[in-house]
């Protein structure tokens, strides 16, 4: 098998992150990220950006909402 | 997610214990369902409707729903994915009567094919090395947890990110990295083929870091312009 050049190996993180490169291809993955310094902070970032993406600040209901529908459940329970 | 069951004192429920206590009709337990799921879901309805205000109409919906739909929740799948999976549905309706609908079984657009790094940043066919990097990515200074006004404008970065996204990559990343739902959960929620998903997330996720790096270089190139 070929090697993967970088410009391959960029479209195959999600897949690598996500464990469902298959076995060959994942040893090419590997053997590429031992050799090249540029893909290796490649995906680092793409780990980055999940990591970023998974600390975005919660949003919140307004407490008007949360009222009203608090009040819908009790009145599910006389039906 | 781990962090929404912080708000109390006790940890979260598991599902079996949740879903009997709402059949019992548990108020702390509702309270404590809909404190802790609504801003995930509040975000993603905004992703399938025209304004704010209907966004929070459809979590509004959804809840409704949820309690009357409660005795017919089976447990084949969370409490939590069942909960967004009514979302999704609420939202789509509300979407297309406000005309914005979201082509989900349609085949791939152009914005989900090509090649996710620009093809410049690779050395062409006329070089010894086609497709290595011309220039390798630089480090990113990524703040420590006590910079907390560096880490505030990096996620500044990464919603504005999102905001350019095409629906249905903004959807699949909010679920899977903002909201923490697994392949399959979000697969089964988006009624998505797993190959899809993949897609999907992986556009997303490459435009998303591309904007950080963008953002990167211009935070450096100021520093070192002075």
């Amino acid at each position: 098998m070929p090697e993967l050049s970088c410009a391959e190996l960029v479209e195959l993180v999600t897949d690598f992150l996500e464990g469902t490169l298959d076995p060959g291809t994942r040893d090419r993955f590997y053997s590429h990220l031992a050799m090249c310094e540029g893909c290796g902070p490649y995906v680092d970032q793409m780990r980055m950006t999940v990591r970023t993406l998974g600390d975005l600040p919660e949003e919140s209901v307004p407490a008007e909402v949360r009222d009203a529908l608090l009040a819908a459940f009790r009145e599910g329970e006389t039906r | 997610m781990g962090i929404e069951a912080g708000e109390g004192e006790q940890p979260f429920p598991p599902d079996s214990e949740l879903v009997a206590r709402l059949r019992g009709r548990d108020e702390t337990a509702f309270v404590l369902m809909v404190g802790s799921w609504s801003g995930g879901l509040l975000r993603l309805a905004r992703h399938f409707v025209s304004t704010n205000d209907s966004a929070a109409e459809v979590v509004q919906d959804t809840w409704l729903a949820v309690i009357h739909g409660l005795d017919s929740f089976e447990g084949r799948s969370s409490l939590k994915t069942w909960v967004c999976r009514i979302l999704v549905n609420t939202a789509k309706r509300r979407g297309v009567r406000e005309g914005r609908t979201i082509p989900w079984s349609s085949l791939p657009v152009a914005q989900d094919q090509g090649p996710t790094v620009d093809p410049a940043r690779f050395l062409g066919p006329e070089s010894e090395d086609p497709g290595h990097w011309r220039v390798f990515p630089q480090p990113w200074p990524m703040p420590s947890p006590e910079q907390e006004a560096v880490a505030k404008e990096t996620r500044a970065v990464v919603e504005e990110a999102l905001t350019h996204l095409p629906d249905r990559q903004r959807i699949v990343i909010t679920l899977r990295d903002v909201e923490g739902y697994n392949a399959e959960e979000v697969c089964s929620i988006l009624e998505l083929s797993a190959a899809n998903q993949r897609v999907l997330l992986h556009r997303a996720r490459a435009f998303v870091r591309g904007r950080l790096e963008e953002y990167f270089a211009g935070a450096k190139a100021a520093a070192d312009g002075g």
